[in-house]
């Protein structure tokens, strides 16, 4: 049966005859790629738009209505040397593009007022000093108005709303301050106007929003393109289903389109994309991803399937069931929306900063006013000075401090192979103590390997991984994959339950249980050595060879594990595998604290006695059952190959095989949090300086144009330091 | 001092255009991808598609 791709779910109707669709694309990483690729596609006739877009590695195509299938697109990519494959937009991204884009046009809005505004102040300041006339002087400021005004009500929406939202919640964060500077210093420099005074802020309080949008729009930028890769990376992961369409009728579909109640075909070798119940068929299946334990388990009518496993040797039918119908998934997502709302409790360093800051600020300007009152100043000269306080002390700095430091130090870790789903992680990763390490597909690598392979001739593995190639079983995929075999042999017959055999100059060669090739004695020599192995037997003729197969650990967990341990971190494994293959995986590694057999609500009960124990733990996993201990955790980080709710849960992902950005992310957030923490200090310093001079009343608009920028300058340049993390420890 | 009527308005349409520029070039979304637009400057052109020749 040879399945039809159908990717219409994807394709957009553009009105007007044509059709859109969007594709990611792998490895387009220069200028040559990008006319290869446009040029490639527009030359397919009927192809009206092919418009590669670097930053996102994604291409744009359009076509005329009907004439074109667009798994064509596809195959054409792959001819000129590209993987690709539909795309479509998550809301997540889609939300954070548009808030992208609207702190861009602040951003725009606000500079267009900074630069005329300050054409108009410079006048002003040296006027004052030489011989302008006062009514120039009421010109100038009014005009100044005429800018500044719409301006800061249209570039400062982002912070007057955030700083709304946090009141109106009994809240305060960096943002009410803010709006509370910008808009007294607006006011007062109007009423100062109509009162034909020397001194007006407008110029300040429009450039205090232009330092503070070009901080959100660099974070906004960094977190945009930190999803539009995993986007990217969960869209070439190719996740299809083949559904049942008629009787005996199969079209290969990609997951998103697949509703609940359709029918799909599980074949050997197949990962299940879908949740659902078996309806048909019998097999072996792999559950490692779900439940991190890699004994096969049987699948037969009524057993219910995740999305993550495995099947390994007969075909099922499954029928889709809505989701976190089946009793594990749903006692999963219990448990992880408890521990979901239980997380939000924790208060971001910028928050915590500004509960202290707010207060202060505000008390001093206050102060102030009185202060001068009863020194005998008029009120009006009162509440002026209080305002100066007020605009001198906004905390562009502050506002800055931490923006600025997590973008550099995001910056740096998607370099180093992390993403990160949650801006604050940073913090949290910092103080982490403990680390609590899942085995299955997180220590391990989630592929099997062969692991005897130096034992085995070179040319006896090239012509199994060739024979291994006409099977889908997935210890026969692993021989393949270990050998690098790319040819298959002709001819190959696989016997479903047994393994395959062919001819190959004249002599039979066979590949598959030890039985079947007749090689028991050799299977069982290696399995008593070590009882955690599949093997995989191949004879060639009266010659015979056993392969042990196993998941591997990932290449440098020893060297990760001793440099943890190096940094004070304690460390150990939670694994709902069983005993005797976490023992091997701890024994190999020198982890002592180890537990098998945990059930999610294990792991969470352990992560809580750590947390009252007074530790800050990271829960590292991948499986479905991690997903609520990832939740639960202080920290959390998932491997790229994980489960889609575990991802989705972890607070940073880490990409390839080997486990050292664990390492490299903790070595970026202490230095990331170490800044921080310099730069809060730095801002508090500058407003030591600034706030006696403030109080005193001698602050002019230009003492106070130098002071902002002078701050937030120092800041920006010293957060630029965390693009260089490693080697620092608190 | 008079010039200052025409040249304040000027120096202030000046940057309304500038600004006005920015936001279409937002708009037409020429920010959307940076990175190929600082190779697009520096490609050859594409290959003018091939048309009938226009009867004289």
């Amino acid at each position: 049966m040879q399945a039809t791709r159908d990717f219409s779910h994807y394709v957009r109707d553009l009105g007007s005859g044509l059709s859109h669709i969007d594709l990611a694309v792998e490895g387009v990483s220069c200028a040559g790629c990008m006319s290869k690729i446009e040029r490639g596609l527009s030359a397919i006739p009927d192809v009206t738009l092919a418009r590669v877009n670097l930053t996102d590695r994604r291409v744009a195509l359009e076509w005329k209505q009907g004439a074109l299938d667009p798994a064509g697109f596809i195959d054409r990519l792959a001819e000129l040397g590209y993987r690709a494959y539909p795309f479509e937009t998550v809301r997540a991204e889609a939300v954070e593009a548009d808030n992208s884009r609207f702190l861009l046009r602040c951003l725009g809005v606000a500079a267009f007022a900074t630069m005329n505004v300050m054409m108009l102040s410079i006048p002003v300041w040296s006027g004052n000093a030489g011989d302008m006339i006062p009514e120039q002087r009421d010109f100038f400021h009014w005009l100044s108005a005429l800018i500044a005004l719409p301006a800061a009500a249209y570039a400062g929406q982002p912070f007057f709303r955030s700083a709304f939202r946090a009141l109106r919640t009994r809240n305060v964060n960096m943002d009410v301050p803010i709006s509370i500077g910008v808009a007294l210093a607006l006011a007062m420099s109007v009423v100062e106007t109509l009162r034909h005074a020397e001194h007006t802020y407008f110029d300040a309080a429009i450039m205090l929003l232009t330092f503070l949008l070009v901080g959100r729009y660099l974070d906004q930028s960094m977190r945009l393109k930190t999803r539009a890769f995993a986007g990217n990376l969960a869209a070439l992961k190719a996740e299809t289903a083949t559904r049942l369409v008629g009787v005996g009728e199969i079209c290969e579909v990609p997951v998103a389109a697949i509703q609940p109640g359709d029918i799909v075909l599980l074949r050997p070798g197949e990962r299940c994309a879908v949740d659902g119940t078996v309806i048909e068929g019998r097999s072996e299946i792999d559950q490692s991803l779900i439940t991190g334990e890699t004994l096969y388990a049987t699948a037969e009518h009524g057993t219910a399937v995740y999305a993550g496993s495995l099947n390994i040797s007969g075909t099922l039918r499954v029928r889709v069931s809505a989701a976190s119908e089946g009793t594990l998934l749903a006692e999963i997502t219990r448990l992880l929306d408890n521990a979901l709302q239980a997380r939000s409790r924790y208060v971001r360093l910028a928050d915590r900063a500004s509960r202290l800051y707010a207060p202060v600020v505000h008390a001093t300007a206050l102060l102030t006013i009185i202060g001068w009152a009863l020194m005998g100043a008029t009120w009006h000269d009162a509440i002026v000075t209080g305002i100066a306080v007020l605009i001198i002390t906004c905390p562009c700095a502050l506002g800055l401090a931490i923006p600025t430091v997590q973008t550099v130090a995001s910056g740096a870790m998607f370099r180093a192979g992390v993403l990160l789903n949650s801006g604050d992680s940073i913090e949290r990763l910092a103080e982490v103590d403990h680390i609590i390490f899942d085995k299955t597909g997180t220590l391990t690598l989630p592929e099997l390997d062969v692991v005897n392979s130096a034992s085995v001739p070179k040319d006896v593995f090239d012509l199994a991984g060739r024979l291994a190639l006409a099977s889908h079983h997935p210890v026969a995929a692993a021989v393949a994959r270990a050998s690098n075999a790319k040819s298959p042999l002709a001819g190959i017959v696989e016997l479903p339950g047994q393994g395959v055999r062919g001819l190959v100059d004249g002599e039979e060669v066979r590949l598959g249980r030890p039985s079947f090739c007749g090689a028991d004695e050799l299977a069982n020599e290696i399995l008593s050595l070590d009882p955690e192995v599949s093997v995989v037997a191949f004879r060639r003729g009266a010659a015979c060879h056993v392969f042990a197969v196993r998941q591997r650990v990932r290449p440098d967990a020893q060297t990760v594990v001793s440099s943890l341990r190096a940094r004070g971190i304690a460390i150990e494994i939670l694994s709902g595998d069983r005993e005797s293959a976490v023992r091997s995986a701890a024994e190999m590694l020198g982890i002592n604290e180890w537990r098998a057999g945990v059930t999610p609500a294990d792991k969470i009960a352990r992560i809580e006695d750590l947390k009252r124990l007074g530790f800050k733990v990271m829960m590292v996993g991948d499986g479905l059952n991690d997903a609520p201990a990832l939740a639960a955790a202080h920290v959390s980080m998932s491997p790229i190959s994980a489960a889609h709710l575990s991802q989705a849960t972890a607070d940073l992902v880490f990409l390839g095989k080997p486990l050292a950005p664990v390492v490299a992310a903790i070595d970026f957030s202490c230095k990331a949090l170490h800044l921080m923490r310099q730069n809060l200090w730095l801002a508090v310093g500058y407003n030591l300086l600034a706030v006696p001079i403030a109080v005193s009343g001698v602050v002019t608009p230009l003492i106070a144009a130098a002071a902002m920028s002078g701050s937030s300058l120092l800041v920006m340049l010293n957060a630029l330091r965390a693009r260089r993390g490693a080697h620092w420890r608190r | 001092m008079e010039v200052l009527v025409i040249l304040v308005p000027l120096a202030l349409g000046l940057g309304l255009v500038g600004l006005l520029g920015f936001l279409w070039s937002l708009k037409s979304g020429q920010y959307d991808d940076l990175e190929g637009a600082a190779w697009r400057a520096i490609a050859d052109d594409e290959p003018v598609r091939e048309k009938p020749a226009p009867e004289r």
